[in-house]
């Protein structure tokens, strides 16, 4: 019962701030409402029984991903009320887009509960062991390549993000390092005696 | 009882509104991301309910794959907005135009 509940609730709240992250007139709130849609996202998860997922939406999309676009929305100075211009012009026929979209997924999936597709079995509830040991094991045996190739994805959008953005400011003074060496004590120090009452030139 | 149906139509719901919010927006790049983003969040609940219904964890190991891709992307797609904002002052859709494409 409680499951029920449970999963009505994280489903309408993730669809309803899905519809306002796109609806918002705000783009900070935008992304704000794109947290509460990943927040409940990851209550449908875990009432699933998939804890470690739900655990790494929360961190990667909310600390990370929504972050990273909060950012950029509150760093660039846009004109977003610009950016809306064409928002009630392509209001009907994406409507209708979207319509007819919703209606073929609800569709193939109907024919799909329907048809003589016998697809495994249903959800047994004995679990063995934890979510996060069984895929665990699974991701460190089978799928060690594609694990190890996602890490490499993720290293080259990193360098690729950095050498993207990064652009050296003229007024930065950087270390050179061949000038250093070659001082010698000679020209670095200088001994001198100034005379009473006077101050010393440089 | 809650179902593998349920997940399903929740999934196409969402999906349907990221591909709503791509074409409803499609000057505001942030917000085309952002719908990108929820078609992504649609893709892992579908795997993640295929998972738990048919009691194999391997859809839950390519939500993970498509959750670093969904990083990647959005890490990615905004250093290029960054890079495209500091060079032109607008990010809208319509300027991109640089390459004649």
């Amino acid at each position: 019962m409680i499951t029920i509940l449970a999963f009505y609730l994280f489903a309408t709240l993730t669809v309803t701030s899905a519809l306002l992250v796109i609806f918002a007139r705000n783009p900070v709130h935008s992304v704000l409402w794109l947290i509460v849609a990943f927040f409940n996202a990851a209550g449908l998860m875990l009432i699933l029984g998939a804890e470690f997922i739900a655990m790494l939406l929360v961190i990667v999309y909310v600390g990370a991903v929504a972050v990273l676009f909060l950012f950029i929305v509150m760093m660039l100075d846009v004109d977003f009320a610009a950016l809306r211009s064409g928002f009630t012009k392509n209001l009907p026929f994406g409507l209708l887009l979207a319509l007819v979209l919703l209606a073929e997924m609800i569709i193939a999936v109907a024919a799909w509960k329907a048809g003589p597709v016998t697809a495994g079995v249903a959800p047994t509830s004995a679990h063995v062991q934890p979510n996060i040991v069984a895929l665990g094991e699974l991701l460190y045996t089978r799928f060690l390549m594609p694990f190890e190739l996602a890490g490499l994805i993720l290293l080259v959008a990193m360098i690729g993000a950095i050498v993207l953005t990064h652009r050296s400011r003229g007024d930065s003074r950087g270390q050179n390092i061949a000038r250093q060496i070659d001082r010698v004590p000679g020209e670095a120090v200088k001994n001198m005696q100034p005379a009473m009452g006077e101050g010393m030139k440089l | 009882m809650i179902g593998l149906t349920h997940y399903l139509a929740v999934a196409a719901i969402l999906f349907t509104i990221g591909v709503l919010g791509i074409f409803l927006n499609r000057k505001n790049i942030i917000l085309m991301l952002m719908a990108i983003e929820l078609i992504l969040l649609a893709v892992n609940i579908n795997l993640v309910a295929f998972s738990a219904y048919l009691g194999d964890l391997t859809g839950q190991v390519f939500a993970m794959f498509v959750l670093t891709v969904a990083a990647a992307e959005a890490a990615i797609g905004l250093a290029i907005l960054v890079i495209f904002f500091r060079r032109r002052g607008s990010i809208a859709v319509d300027d991109v135009n640089r390459m004649r494409g």
